[in-house]
């Protein structure tokens, strides 16, 4: 099976994030990243499908923030090929502007399967796996727990999480895009001896970006951390006397007897 | 690096007794002293005794899918009690673990993600590296960031992840600070750019991750101008004296209580206030038993006026280790979801047994561990834990806590 995994960087909430001085996005500056977890969950999802009946897996990625060291472990891990998109700032793009980049990396790969996370914590609305899907011409299954070869050829198995606590088995013909919430089992762990030897031996495809697309309807006007509700107690003082006041206000609420 | 992929039992055998420090795995004599020695020998499936014997005879597979494999805390009784000169933790149990991942299996979850943690952000609890210098904050002694303004100075502190991210282990570090200055010796620290030496690393298998640390520590360290490294943390102090050299990252390395305990006639003077406690010192296994230093923390805490040192019937080479060691802080779900138990929760009523009201410590991760098991125990209130540092500052009335 030829399957493709879209990985982002998303910003490391290590460290608390700024606001830039424009007062309308984060300051990427002062920001770290890491690979974001759903995505992490679609590669695992996608080396479980290409251990249980063969494939390929191709690793797609834009190159911003930390992604070598992403895609090293994800080579490490077992993906067979890594295709980087240049991007000219080292800043996440705008989730329609992702997504047309990651379609004009994919469509020459010819795809059976897509996976990309849900969801991102920079993005969680969660529009780029339908936008991609949408520019792929592909059908689209979201909120995935686990997939699974078959029923019949050409289709996979898909577990969709609803809400309410209610699980639905899809057949999904191929080719789709799949947004993954969770793999089979969680990310493998690789040995850094395994990373460092990938970043001796594995090469990277380079590509272009895709030409930006028309300019967004919807424009960040201000970006702000939340402002502390009325509602919220605040609590000061020595540690004994926060301690007493959480256990008063736990046992208040009832979860302590 | 030793590349150990793809060896079988014996093949892995073979190469450990030719890279190994002690002698070869091959010349076991199934003995059995490790596995009766062991503090979790009676409930791991492949004991030291037994890997040996199962490696040997073709079975690696089934070692390296055991449990058993991620239940040595690094304590170093077998190695210091094998006959046959065996380097039983340093060697035989990370090649294992090595070669198990390498084979794909699972390291148990919260050690995954303190190997996360160092890969990524150079300390073992995920933190961020911007915050190292946090003990340090309205600190009445100054503190020289090293990586900021890199001057000539006696000692360079390492000061580890615990002592320096840790609440609890941050009053330490700000003790050791103040007596650092009162010694009018010139220190430093490296600040924002310290790492994890990786001892723990190194001893559950991640071979790799360690050699990075070594890579990223030797560009800071050849960079500096210092006469030694002391360290409060045991296992950086192990680390540094014999797995750096092996990478040819030499550097002269003090533990805290060994630095310290050379400067006793100018200490002597300076312990001024009495701490009037009956103390029971916890030898730990790095400084203790593998570099056979016992004497030091002794004569520490024998400088201050009051105290009454008592010990353990286990002590000094014979301590019980306090399970913390070799990635054991990660470890304690593992090990008693396979039978095991924590041995701080021993060792706790080990200590209480003196009658001691102070069980006194010195590695970052006792601390906690100790503390922890004493409020297991019922024994809070009547056995506090504290670091012989802690205690030596208190009486040089340097101390956070000389108020209590």
């Amino acid at each position: 099976m030829n399957l493709v995994v879209v990985v982002r960087q998303v910003p490391d909430l290590i460290e608390p994030l700024e606001v830039s001085a424009s007062g309308t996005a984060l300051d990427y500056e002062t920001a770290s990243f890491v690979v974001n977890e759903t995505d992490d969950h679609a590669l695992e999802q996608a080396l479980l499908l290409k251990e249980s009946g063969g494939g390929t897996v191709t690793v797609v990625a834009l190159d911003y923030g930390e992604v070598d060291n992403t895609l090293y472990t994800a080579a490490a891990k077992g993906a067979d090929r890594i295709v980087k998109i240049a991007r000219a700032d080292d800043t996440p793009p705008s989730p329609a502007a992702s997504a047309a980049a990651y379609a004009q990396a994919i469509q020459p790969l010819g795809p059976e399967l897509v996976l990309v996370g849900i969801q991102a914590h920079d993005e969680l609305d969660g529009v780029v796996p339908p936008l991609l899907a949408a520019r792929l011409g592909m059908p689209y299954v979201g909120v995935i727990r686990g997939v699974k070869r078959g029923p019949e050829p050409g289709a996979v198995s898909v577990c969709k999480e609803f809400p309410g606590a209610v699980m639905a088995r899809l057949s999904v013909r191929l080719p789709a895009v799949l947004g993954i919430l969770g793999a089979e089992q969680p990310p493998r762990y690789v040995p850094v001896s395994r990373i460092r030897a990938a970043m001796k031996t594995a090469k990277f495809d380079e590509v272009a970006g895709a030409a930006p697309p028309p300019a967004s309807r919807v424009e960040v006007c201000r970006l702000y951390p939340p402002p502390s509700g009325a509602r919220a107690e605040m609590l000061s003082g020595t540690e004994s006397e926060l301690a007493a006041r959480i256990a008063e206000i736990l046992a208040e609420k009832g979860l302590l007897k | 690096m030793t590349q150990t992929q793809d060896l079988d039992g014996v093949e892995l055998l073979e190469q450990l007794g030719k890279t190994g420090d002690g002698k070869s795995p091959q010349g076991c004599m199934q003995c059995g002293l490790c596995a009766a020695s062991c503090p979790l020998g009676d409930v791991m499936e492949f004991p030291p005794r037994k890997l040996i014997l199962q490696a040997g005879a073709d079975h690696l597979d089934q070692v390296l899918a055991s449990p058993a494999i991620w239940m040595c805390v690094g304590c170093y009784t077998c190695s210091l009690r094998c006959p046959r000169d065996i380097e039983l933790a340093d060697r035989l149990w990370p090649a294992l673990r090595d070669q198990a991942m390498q084979r794909g299996f699972q390291p148990p979850a919260e050690l995954q993600e303190t190997f996360q943690n160092v890969f990524k952000y150079g300390n073992v609890l995920g933190k961020s590296p911007r915050q190292r210098l946090d003990w340090a904050k309205d600190l009445d002694v100054r503190v020289l960031d090293l990586s900021k303004e890199p001057r000539p100075v006696e000692v360079l502190w390492l000061v580890g992840c615990y002592p320096s991210y840790y609440p609890r282990n941050q009053a330490v570090t700000r003790a050791f600070a103040r007596i650092l200055t009162e010694l009018g010796v010139t220190w430093g620290v490296l600040g924002a750019k310290e790492k994890a030496v990786g001892e723990c690393d190194r001893m559950f298998g991640e071979e790799g991750l360690f050699e990075t640390l070594v890579e990223e520590n030797r560009k800071l360290l050849d960079r500096l101008d210092f006469d030694k490294i002391v360290t409060l943390d045991p296992h950086a102090f192990r680390a540094l004296q014999n797995f750096y050299p092996r990478f040819g990252a030499w550097y002269p390395v003090q533990h805290a209580t060994m630095f310290l305990a050379e400067r006793l006639d100018k200490l002597r003077p300076l312990v001024v206030k009495p701490i009037e406690a009956t103390v029971t010192y916890h030898d730990n296994c790095c400084v203790g038993r593998r570099a056979g230093c016992y004497d030091p923390p002794r004569s520490l805490l024998g400088l201050i006026p009051g105290l009454k040192l008592v010990e353990m019937a286990r002590s000094r080479e014979n301590a019980l280790c306090c399970g913390g060691g070799g990635g054991g802080m990660w470890l304690d779900a593992h090990i008693v979801a396979h039978g095991g138990r924590r041995l701080s929760d021993l060792r706790i009523a080990q200590a209480a047994q003196t009658g001691a009201g102070v069980l006194a410590v010195s590695c970052p991760y006792e601390l906690s561990r100790f503390e922890d098991a004493a409020k297991v125990a019922g024994l809070e209130g009547r056995l506090a834990v504290r670091d012989v540092v802690e205690l030596l500052a208190e009486s040089m009335d340097l101390g956070e806590r000389s108020a209590s």
